[in-house]
């Protein structure tokens, strides 16, 4: 492990974005937090995370697929991926960097998708670990600890000084990079301060939500329970639960006509719109209560059953804190779950 | 530039032949630019055939894979990417990118085995790679008995076919019918399902069942009523699709994804679904 201390922090922000581009949390106008690449001069955010998670360093809002050029009867199909840059994403928590796992075994399964690939070679992460977790946290319930954040390199921050640890062969390498402004340490700060997240973990209200009720096999006890129909009654079907969320990954294809050719692109799309399923000759969705039932299904049953009993929820928080209507994954939770103690 | 191979990025197919099968039905023909076909693939694969700048859909393959020289896709007229291909010509490209889902166990159930196959409208579609299948490869499989409906005889996809080469071969009984007489028609009249009630099929055979979600319903309801086991009837399902593979998350049913555990299920496995198709 290796330790320094918080007043050099720009000098390891500077020398890590000598080699690759750095993203790291920075404070916006509204008193929100997003990721913005880093230059001198650039703020590190003390905001225990950010709105919109970091899934879109590897899987972004929009991306292209290919162009085409079109000439009478004619097409060119043209390959317009290129190398990633390296990139490096600064203060992620073990939260979101456990979204990364979940997206990794849908786009890494066979046949592997090489846009997200790509970009997961060429991405370091450093994760942080939380001092803070707030009252809208449940990463414990899927079995996150946020004092041990994972990633290539784990990051601790106490009042004065930050710690590294590299996990992975790239992170070794970065953190060799960063030696003349880091000194070995013992862990000895560290494990203090994971002792002060867990007696923080223990108070949060969401403490004892848990995942017995759910899991792969569940879908014919779960599919047809009533408390569908109450649980979406008020769901807008606005999908920001689906954006904010690190681990939604449902996308859509679509053609774009420039005028002197058509690019194909990527875009993420949402379970709870009503199209996301409307064919020609018909829709199997038809309200929002199959489309709200889909969300919480697949997070809760269909991924498990088809990814070695995991989750596809890491308990960030985010949902319960942009619902328009305040509904989210924990109400779900409780009521499906049969446990409806607060 | 990246060289890792991608599943989105399609080859270039042609359209060398556009046959009318039915007033709202055109079969495609479809090679690579250099004359050849475009992948091998199994009975009951699909393609993604997209158009660009118009959009891309999973259609089923209707050519039998022993056919070395093309794919074929009958496909009907109702959405923005059909409607596009329907006012195409020979020579015009498409693009092309598969095979993708399950195909039927040809090689390992069905063999040995009589084989019903019902198909209703362009059900036979799909069904028809199969068929032909299994009529090539005819010593490998026992009787075979084909019910086929439609609107009316002039919505019989593939009928020339049907009389000039199904109808003629050894072992083969083809039982067509419309839902409504019409003239010059001397054959059966009414629904698919009451067909195959009529015919009373003995149960020692493999059904596969293809059509509107309303025929497959009261047809597999009527091959259950008289003795047949949901383990023996397959069938196909259509879900609307983007990627193919299973990732872009739309086309599940349960946790079951239509492109990569389907379109082929076996009414069984479909029984243990939740009812959302």
């Amino acid at each position: 492990m290796r330790k320094c201390s918080l007043d050099k922090i720009n000098l390891v922000f500077a020398e890590i974005a000598k080699n690759a581009a750095l993203y790291l949390p920075v404070d916006q106008n509204d008193g929100s937090a997003a990721y913005k690449k880093w230059e001198e001069g650039t703020v590190w955010s003390n905001a225990l995370n950010t709105v919109r998670s970091p899934k879109d360093f590897f899987f972004p809002q929009t991306e292209d697929l290919m162009a085409f050029k079109v000439e009478g009867k004619n097409i060119e199909v043209m390959d317009t991926r290129s190398e990633s840059e390296d990139f490096v994403v600064f203060g992620v928590r073990a939260c979101d960097v456990k979204s990364f796992d979940i997206l990794d075994r849908v786009f890494l399964t066979e046949p592997v998708d090489s846009f997200y690939g790509s970009r997961r070679q060429h991405g370091i992460i450093i994760s942080l670990a939380c001092t803070r977790p707030s009252e809208t946290c449940f990463c414990k319930t899927f079995g996150i600890d946020p004092s041990e954040p994972a990633g290539d390199i784990s990051a601790w921050k106490t009042e004065t000084e930050i710690f590294f640890l590299a996990n992975t062969e790239k992170g070794e390498e970065l953190l060799n990079k960063l030696s003349a402004l880091t000194e070995e340490c013992d862990d000895s700060a560290v494990n203090a301060q994971k002792e002060k997240i867990t007696a923080i973990m223990d108070k949060l209200p969401l403490k004892e939500l848990k995942t017995d009720a759910f899991g792969g096999g569940k879908t014919n006890e779960l599919f047809d329970a009533p408390e569908w129909a109450e649980l979406s009654q008020s769901c807008l079907g606005c999908g920001t639960c689906t954006f904010v969320c690190p681990t939604c990954q449902c996308y859509d294809i679509k053609d774009f006509n420039t005028g002197n050719g058509v690019i194909r692109y990527r875009c993420w799309d949402s379970c709870m719109y009503s199209d996301f399923t409307k064919m020609a000759h018909g829709n199997n969705r038809l309200t929002q209560k199959e489309r709200f039932r889909q969300r919480f299904m697949h997070k809760l049953v269909y991924f498990p059953e088809n990814n070695d009993g995991e989750f596809s929820c890491v308990g960030c928080g985010r949902c319960l804190a942009k619902c328009p209507i305040s509904m989210n994954i924990v109400k779900v939770m409780k009521k499906i779950g049969g446990n409806k103690s607060e | 530039m990246n060289n890792m191979t991608e599943t989105l990025i399609p080859k270039i197919g042609v359209i060398t032949d556009v046959r009318i099968d039915t007033p709202d039905i055109k079969t495609f023909r479809v090679v690579t630019p250099d004359g050849k076909k475009a992948f091998d693939h199994r009975p009951g694969q699909c393609a993604m055939l997209s158009v660009p700048g118009v959009g891309e859909a999973m259609f089923s393959i209707t050519s039998s894979p022993t056919n070395e020289d093309y794919m074929e896709f009958s496909i009907k007229k109702c959405g923005c990417v059909t409607d596009w291909l329907h006012q195409a010509e020979p020579g015009q490209q498409i693009t092309i990118r598969g095979p993708y889902g399950k195909p039927f166990p040809v090689d390992d159930v069905f063999a040995g085995k009589d084989l019903l196959f019902i198909a209703g409208g362009v059900g036979l579609a799909p069904l028809r790679s199969v068929i032909n299948y299994c009529r090539h490869y005819r010593d490998r499989y026992g009787k075979i008995d084909i019910v086929y409906g439609s609107r009316s005889k002039d919505d019989l996809l593939d009928y020339q076919e049907i009389i000039e080469e199904w109808s003629t071969d050894a072992g083969v009984n083809v039982h067509l019918t419309i839902d409504n007489p019409q003239e010059g028609w001397d054959g059966h009249v009414g629904f698919v399902p009451n067909y195959v009630k009529e015919l009373g099929f003995d149960t020692n055979k493999v059904a596969v069942l293809c059509g509107p979600p309303i025929m497959i319903k009261f047809t597999l309801d009527g091959l259950c009523s008289i003795g047949f086991d949901k383990t023996d009837i397959y069938t196909t399902l259509e879900l609307r699709m983007k990627c193919g593979v299973g990732k872009c998350g739309r086309c599940n049913v349960g946790a079951k994804y239509v492109c990569k555990d389907g379109p082929v299920f076996r009414c069984d496995e479909l029984d243990e679904l939740p009812a959302e198709y």
